[in-house]
């Protein structure tokens, strides 16, 4: 049973003679049973660690422990990747098109179980229900989806013929869209013929436990799928492992070079998805409304911590009074609390750590000589929130606008002419995303050209498809993941 | 705890067409006989009954191709994800009826309980591969071009439209395996479909009009005609609205000399011909299929578009 717990918290304060919003919340039980104790997923069952260090996730809405997990040992690693190495020759012989009947089968029990997977997600994240239920899981599903039609059809995907997959890929994923990055690793890697050992997040472990049945249920093959729980030490001995031929990490980018850095001199082949400094460019033909909506998704949704996130705003001189006036309107319109609750817009900070992590970047920012505004709003007494807050005055060389926060923070920049615009949104070792808001076509093509950035939204902020590519340059990382592009990591190419 | 002892009367299926989304007769109102099909073909004496199904005519082919037009937009707007799903979903209704078309396989095309229940799992499985391109397709037969300019320039397939399509009436596999081949790879890009179905096989076909009733298929997206391919597919050849004409089977329902004609007729509005194999009886459908067909009923469209401050 999932623990119980009041799930009422104060209604949200109206902001200029707005509604206020009734409690609407979900229920807690619909995440199905959470066991006090999970032990690791190798061979297709659970089993103990050889160690006895466990674990702890909390419901950080709550700061309530949810359930214990083991923390992997080198000898469990060794274990998961012996399983899936014993794995690995009936699935890459399997014909693509059985595989991709098993990639199909997950990818319809994933929707079956959508919202037991959506509250489970919501619990151990803290991120609303809404966003869990709308777009985590119904992307997941899609992943599977798209990637189990791949298996059948790797001839077509332009990497020659019979292109072959590389083996075991050890797949290291962060805790900000748990499930999702799990889909995103899992699904191109099997579709291709590998096998896999994940090792989750230590904040967020449940649902990628939770997919473990899914696996079974699906009736996979025993060790085509392992998950290892534990921490960063965990993450290192899956990375090193000298019989892993894969590897795929996302997470902060002084970890992917650490990795980088392991795997020199190996043949591992290596991806890395890491950190982001998104530029979101407001130019002043832009449509207001449209635009303060796409920079709000853009910083606050799933409270900021998207590696992808629009967090610096570069907005044109001569509109910016006129979009500042109207992003703040907007933000005291924001509802942060109980992640259960449906209206809920913020969630709550996934951890005590990275609570921490905002706060000190944020008070950083102040020391800077940035201004800092936050809407007024209460916060819940228990559990780890940040109100969105919004920096101006922020100049190129302020932390705020170099180190990524990973929080509902955003900071503003301006400029006056496009090419300034360009200089500054490139101005990062940073190039994973960017935004474009402008009515002018050719402007957005012209701009989209010279940004330093794997994806580059127009008009739009912070969409995702499985069949289009998602990575970054520079120091974002790469390999992509998604589209035709994203087999290319887990194939011999 | 009946204490009389008789067989039990089966009942019968009373095999109709499948238009828009709904079970007609024929207008017509006239039926004819379906019999079973045997291994040694023109074996002496008379065959076995099986079913009597609609003699469907040109106005029915007529009436098909406008349920099919008005599918159109439909089913050609929804996303490829969605159309990917839908086709997932007929391979798992198809699943749940195997046995029933195992049977009818049989005594459609003279093969064995085992042969058959063997070709209605490669025809599941055929669906599960035409649902796995839909939002696939435009990856590989659409892209960025790079124009020696400041333009962006994108070419993406589309739909053509209604595409009339005469089943295969021949080879292996033909009465249901074959014509899930040349209709799943139409709708999967977004076309809807009209099939005059194997006249002498058409009992798997009528069979899955039910399948695809029942699997979120939109009415009017594929519609099925069992009947004289000579009366359905000049009909369908010669309409001012199909935009795309695949006669795989009409070699071998009515000659060489008929497809030319069937051929020719499609020229006058220009529609996209897909021509018969020579050799429609040695056409084995359980080869892989390949990309011919899923690219055969596509428009590229191309955009330009500036580039500049």
């Amino acid at each position: 049973m999932a623990k119980k717990k009041n799930t009422e918290q104060p209604a949200a304060k109206p902001a200029g003679g707005l509604f206020t919003y009734a409690p609407a919340p979900e229920s807690p039980a619909a995440a199905g049973d959470i066991a006090s104790s999970y032990g690791h997923f190798i061979g297709g069952q659970f089993v103990d660690s050889s160690g006895s260090e466990a674990l702890k996730t909390v419901n950080p809405a709550t700061e309530e422990v949810l359930a214990e997990f083991a923390q992997g040992t080198e000898e469990d690693v060794d274990r998961a990747v012996a399983a899936a190495r014993k794995a690995f020759g009936d699935w890459s012989a399997l014909p693509g098109s059985e595989r991709a009947k098993y990639l199909f089968r997950i990818a319809r029990i994933i929707q079956e179980r959508g919202r037991e997977l959506a509250v489970l997600e919501s619990i151990d994240n803290g991120k609303p229900i809404r966003e869990t239920r709308d777009f985590d899981i119904p992307t997941v599903a899609a992943w599977f989806f798209y990637y189990a039609g791949w298996a059948d059809k790797l001839d077509y995907a332009g990497f020659g013929p019979n292109p072959r997959p590389l083996g075991v890929a050890g797949q290291v994923i962060p805790w900000n869209f748990p499930l999702m990055m799990l889909a995103w690793k899992v699904a191109p890697a099997l579709a291709t013929g590998n096998t896999v050992v994940l090792k989750p997040a230590e904040t967020t472990p449940l649902t990628a436990l939770r997919f473990a049945e899914i696996c079974r249920q699906a009736g996979l093959p025993k060790g085509v799928v392992n998950i290892v729980t534990g921490d960063g030490r965990t993450g290192a001995a899956l990375t090193a492992h000298p019989d892993v031929n894969k590897v795929a990490f996302t997470g902060s980018t002084p970890v992917g070079r650490a990795i980088a850095r392991q795997l020199a001199g190996s043949r591992k082949k290596l991806s890395l998805e890491l950190g982001g400094k998104a530029a979101n460019i407001v130019f002043d033909d832009a449509p207001i409304d449209q635009a303060v909506e796409g920079i709000v998704n853009g910083i606050f949704f799933n409270q900021g911590h998207v590696c992808c996130a629009g967090s610096r705003l570069l907005v044109q001189e001569s509109v910016q009074d006129e979009l500042l006036d109207a992003l703040k309107r907007r933000m005291s319109t924001l509802r942060v609390g109980d992640p259960l609750d449906k209206n809920t817009d913020i969630g709550a900070i996934n951890s005590a750590a990275q609570l921490a992590r905002i706060t000190e970047l944020t008070e950083a920012g102040e020391a800077e000589g940035a201004d800092r505004w936050s809407p007024e709003c209460e916060l819940p007494g228990t559990g780890f929130w940040f109100r969105p807050t919004l920096f101006t005055g922020v100049s190129q060389a302020h932390r705020i606008a170099q180190e990524e926060i990973f929080g509902p923070v955003l900071s503003v920049l301006t400029f006056r002419t496009p090419a300034e615009a360009v200089e500054k949104a490139n101005n990062t070792p940073y190039g994973l995303s960017a935004g474009i808001w402008t009515e002018k076509g050719s402007r957005i093509l012209w701009t989209a050209e010279r940004l330093k950035a794997g994806v580059v939204w127009a008009n739009t902020f912070n969409k995702f498809d499985p069949t289009s590519p998602f990575g970054g340059y520079k120091e974002s990382g790469y390999g992509r993941e998604g589209g035709r592009h994203g087999l290319e990591a887990y194939l011999d190419v | 705890m009946s204490d009389t002892t008789f067989a039990r009367l089966d009942v019968l299926k009373t095999y109709k067409l499948y238009v828009g989304g709904k079970f007609p007769r024929s207008e017509s109102g006239r039926v004819y006989e379906v019999t079973k099909a045997t291994s040694a073909a023109g074996a002496a004496g008379k065959r076995e009954w099986l079913a009597n199904v609609p003699l469907g005519t040109r106005k029915d082919a007529r009436d098909a191709v406008l349920a099919a037009r008005k599918a159109v937009k439909g089913w050609a707007g929804t996303t490829a994800y969605n159309r990917g799903q839908v086709l997932y979903r007929v391979a798992e209704m198809l699943q749940g009826r195997r046995e029933q078309f195992a049977a009818e396989v049989a005594v459609s095309e003279g093969i064995g309980p085992k042969k058959a229940a063997a070709l209605v799992d490669a025809a599941i499985d055929r669906w599960v591969w035409y649902a796995g391109w839909t939002d696939k397709v435009a990856q590989i037969a659409g892209g960025a071009n790079p124009v020696a300019g400041p333009y962006f320039n994108l070419s993406t397939p589309e739909p053509t439209g209604v595409v009339g399509i005469v089943a295969p009436q021949a080879g292996y596999g033909h009465s249901l395996l074959g014509l899930v081949s040349v209709i799943a790879p139409a709708i999967a890009t977004g076309n809807t479909v009209v099939v005059a179905a194997a006249a002498a096989a058409p009992l798997p076909a009528l069979s899955l009009g039910e399948v695809l009733a029942t699997s979120d298929v939109p009415g009017g997206v594929v519609n099925i005609i069992s009947g004289r391919t000579a009366d359905i597919a000049p009909t369908l050849a010669s309409h001012q609205d199909v935009n795309a004409l695949d006669l795989t089977g009409a070699i071998a329902a009515d000659g060489p000399g008929a497809a030319a004609a069937l051929e020719a007729a499609a020229a006058d509005t220009l529609k996209r011909v897909v021509r018969p194999e020579l050799d429609p009886f040695a056409q084995d459908w359980t080869n892989a299929p390949g990309t011919d067909r899923l690219l055969s009923f596509l428009e590229t469209k191309t955009v330009w578009h500036p580039m500049g401050i």
